[in-house]
């Protein structure tokens, strides 16, 4: 996204922002110790699938990471978030206590700041180009706590904002799919005036953040004050509806849609094709978080079931893999490892989950690959073959390439979870053949408007980018509201 | 939504029931099914729409209470309602005019089977169905079968009804009278894998619908994968149908055995 520095500079020149800068020198500023996220202890949290594993900061210590902040002239920070949020505007506005204001700063831009807050890998992000990190080689501020902060602090304030929603111009518009993607898109459009309806195939909103990401990450109960929030604005919820199944993209054009998100995710698990992978105890991680997740499968009072294990393998370094081994941790099982055929180094998944599984006594069992698994009498997975692996030259991701060995390691196993990645969710393309899809799958969008080769068929997320993160779904609807009400403002001179 | 409004025992343990499902109704085709879950607690199990009607907007399914979630189901009543439903899932049956079609059904396995048999008439075929249950008050659909079959063939396994026998012999007695173009086998995954043996002797192309595990029913989560010529498929979204001989049907059977233990202690907590 393009940062508007005209603004920048121009909400940088007020008056409460340049006395702030005067009342701390920047030297000072720069001794301050960067804060440290208060956790529950990690011997007491794997007892618990569902308590959050960071507690939060505290109203002072917010107030003064905040005060770390140098208020850049050129901040960095903003480059390196893909929605642009304003970041020292909404950081200074902490330093100076005026919380609902920083809140009310994240949302110009973002649809569900205490999500990303919490889940955004920062370290990639917006902190690696903080001033701090690129210009001092400090710790950087901390910005996703403070964003965090700043929205659970607006949220258990009892005054939340419902932002202002214009006039009904009486257009619907349907979003396929609940994710983050689609979620950002349905906020804008209702704000515009759009009579928006989000259709979801599962039993619940959210796409990931439901089914995926677990609780102790990311509490359910914030994602429904968002969705409280989306319903409040008046967009519709549709459960249980797979658009191209249910009902077509046509017929939902008959009923009056005139234009669609489709925000459908990559939700199809990907499997080695390694002998033995079907044996019972093996599963993608999709299923293993699903069962947990979306269907609670941990308290016995719901009736879908989850195989436990003592000694859990789970292959990947994503955060898929991280939150899964977690899980299996707070499952009870002994061992829980990961297997990942690279070095921690290369590890994709966020800097934070791979400390916290550390701590949690996750075993890392690095630079090793499954080539076999091997079941009981019962089918039941009891045994798997690894393979040792070194690190040889980058790849087209920059990251050094895995090379096997000739070396191969048995290891005790009773459940397996298997994640390698996902591939875009096909079924929205297999129903619409004048759909352009890439040779991955993806969706093709016209990259500024992200609209497909449909033109009343706009795209976002992970079924266009094929596996991202959070925010920059999140980014894609947005782009995908805009364009939209542009297109329609036109077709039907709103 | 999904308000029940009809209700009727076929036998002692099968149950079949009209849900109000407008959309699903006029969308769905032969060999589809949908996921549906009974209370905020409950499991997604995945049923065959059996029949659907337009008019009234209503699908048909039918179920066998064989543990926690069907139960919960068969106990509901005349408008009660289903807390969701979703569908219609699955890739349709390929249903086309060939000739003579042989129809294999086994216990509930009857009830996916009835939807097919119908459109395979209706598409002008001859269609000669085979029957089996473990005795008379387990045969469901008779007379509907019979309606929309040209011949049936009943098999019991006590004897009690039809005659005396596995559906394998009912059915290979057929094939060695009457020139059959193409199979269809829904049953039991011991059932599916002896008929796919019979017919494949006999060169005959044969679909078997299988009942896998499943969770989503959207191809999301992997639990309904099976082994289809030698690679891994799933049942959801690549099937529930698929080439009955290349089927690896002692992984599936062993697939689902998957969760047996955990069934077990469920049914035991709710007793
Ligand atoms: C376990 C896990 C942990 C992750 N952790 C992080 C993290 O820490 N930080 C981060 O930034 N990212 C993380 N990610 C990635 C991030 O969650 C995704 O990039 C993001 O959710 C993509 O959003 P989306 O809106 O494209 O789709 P999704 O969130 O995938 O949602 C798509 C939704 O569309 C529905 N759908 C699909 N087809 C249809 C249809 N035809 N009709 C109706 N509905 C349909 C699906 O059921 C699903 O609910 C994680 C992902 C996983 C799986
Ligand atoms: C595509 C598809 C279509 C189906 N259509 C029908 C139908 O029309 N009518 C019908 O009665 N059933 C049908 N089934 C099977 C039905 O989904 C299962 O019987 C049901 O999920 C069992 O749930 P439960 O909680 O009552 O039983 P559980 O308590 O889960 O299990 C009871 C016993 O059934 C076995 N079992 C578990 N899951 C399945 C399964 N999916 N299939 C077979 N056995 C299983 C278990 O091993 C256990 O021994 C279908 C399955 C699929 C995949
Ligand atoms: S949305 Fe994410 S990347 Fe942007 S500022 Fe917040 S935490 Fe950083
Ligand atoms: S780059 Fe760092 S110090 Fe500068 S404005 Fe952004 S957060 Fe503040
Ligand atoms: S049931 Fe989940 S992929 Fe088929």
């Amino acid at each position: 996204m393009t940062v508007n520095t005209d603004y920048l500079k121009e909400q940088r020149g007020q008056e409460w922002r340049v006395e702030l800068r005067k009342k701390i020198k920047n030297k000072d500023r720069l001794t301050i110790e960067r804060v440290k996220m208060p956790e529950m202890d990690p011997m007491e949290r794997i007892k618990y699938q569902d308590k959050e594993v960071n507690l939060g900061l505290t109203l002072d210590a917010a107030m003064r990471e905040a005060s770390r902040c140098m208020d850049c002239a050129n901040p960095t920070c903003i480059e390196g978030c893909p929605v642009s949020i304003n970041i020292p505007k909404f950081v200074k506005n902490i330093e100076r206590g005026e919380i609902l204001d920083a809140a009310s700063t994240l949302k110009e831009t973002s649809a569900l700041p205490a999500v990303c807050g919490r889940v955004c890998p920062q370290e990639k992000q917006c902190e690696a180009r903080c001033f701090y990190v690129e210009k001092m080689k400090k710790d950087p501020v901390a910005i996703g706590y403070l964003e965090r902060f700043a929205a659970d602090y607006e949220r258990e304030s009892g005054s939340m904002s419902i932002p202002n929603v214009e006039d009904a111009n009486g257009v619907k518009v349907a979003t396929i799919g609940s994710g983050p993607a689609a979620l950002s898109f349905a906020g804008d459009m209702v704000k515009l005036g759009y009579d928006v309806t989000v259709f979801e195939a599962l039993h619940e909103i959210g796409g990931v953040l439901k089914y995926g990401i677990p609780e102790f990450r990311l509490p359910n109960s914030i994602v429904d004050v968002e969705l409280d929030n989306l319903r409040k604005m008046g967009v519709k919820f549709e459960t249980n509806f797979v658009v191209g199944r249910t009902a077509s993209v046509e017929d939902l054009e008959e009923q009056g849609f005139k234009a669609f998100f489709v925000g459908s995710g990559a939700g199809l698990p990907r499997f080695m094709n390694i002998p033995g992978e079907n044996y019972n105890g093996i599963m993608s991680s999709n299923e293993y978080l699903t069962r947990v997740n979306l269907m609670n499968a941990a308290d016995d009072s719901y009736d879908t079931p989850v195989l436990k294990g003592k000694n859990v393998a789970v292959i990947g370094g994503g955060n898929t893999a991280m939150d899964s081994v977690r899980t299996a941790k707070r499952l009870g099982a002994e061992r829980a490892m990961i297997i990942y055929r690279r070095s921690l180094e290369e590890m994709p998944a966020r800097v934070e989950e791979v400390k916290h599984a550390m701590e949690e006594g996750i075993e890392f069992i690095n630079l090793h690959n499954p080539v076999e698994y091997f079941a009981n009498e019962n089918g039941r997975v009891n045994k798997m073959k690894v393979q040792r692996m070194e690190l040889g030259e980058p790849d087209a991701s920059g990251r050094r390439r895995p090379v096997a060995l000739d070396e191969y390691v048995e290891l005790d196993v009773d459940l397996v979870v298997v994640a390698v990645g996902v591939s875009p969710n096909p079924l929205i393309p297999s129903c619409m053949p004048d759909l352009e899809v890439s040779r991955w799958g993806t969706i093709e969008v016209n990259e500024d408007k992200m609209q497909t080769s449909i033109p009343q068929l706009f795209a976002g997320g992970d079924i266009v980018r094929g596996g991202a993160t959070v925010i920059l779904a999140m980014g894609d609807g947005r782009k995908a509201a805009e364009s939209m009400h542009g297109f329609l403002k036109e077709k039907y001179n709103l | 939504m999904n308000r029940i409004v009809n209700k009727q025992y076929l036998s002692e343990n099968v149950v079949r029931m009209e849900i109000e499902a407008p959309l699903i109704a006029r969308s769905r085709k032969p060999g589809n099914f949908i996921i549906l879950r009974i209370g905020e607690k409950g499991e997604r199990i995945p049923l065959t729409i059996a029949d659907s009607d337009i008019t009234n907007g209503t699908i048909s399914i039918i179920v066998q209470n064989v543990g926690v979630s069907s139960k919960k189901l068969c106990t509901l009543e005349i408008g009660d309602e289903v807390t969701d439903l979703v569908g219609p899932l699955g890739k349709p049956t390929n249903v086309h005019k060939v000739g003579t079609i042989l129809a294999m059904g086994g216990g509930v396995g009857i009830a996916p089977l009835f939807p097919i048999v119908k459109a395979f008439k209706q598409a002008g075929n001859r269609v000669v169905t085979v029957l089996a249950a473990r005795s008379k008050d387990l045969l469901i659909l008779e007379d509907e079968m019979r309606e929309w079959s040209d011949e049936v063939v009943v098999m019991t396994d006590d004897g009690s009804y039809g005659e005396k026998g596995l559906i394998t012999a009912g059915a290979e007695r057929v094939i060695q009278n009457e020139k059959i173009d193409e199979c269809i086998a829904i049953g039991p995954a011991v059932m599916m894998k002896f008929a796919a043996m019979l017919t494949k002797k006999y060169e005959i192309p044969t679909q078997a619908s299988l009942n896998s595990i499943m969770v989503d029913g959207t191809g999301m989560c992997g639990a309904c994968r099976v082994t289809v010529g030698g690679k891994t498929k799933f049942t959801c979204i690549d099937g529930p149908e698929f080439n009955a001989h290349e089927i690896d049907f002692d992984e599936m059977l062993m697939r689902l055995q998957a969760y047996v233990k955990e069934e077990k202690d469920a049914q035991a907590e709710q007793q």
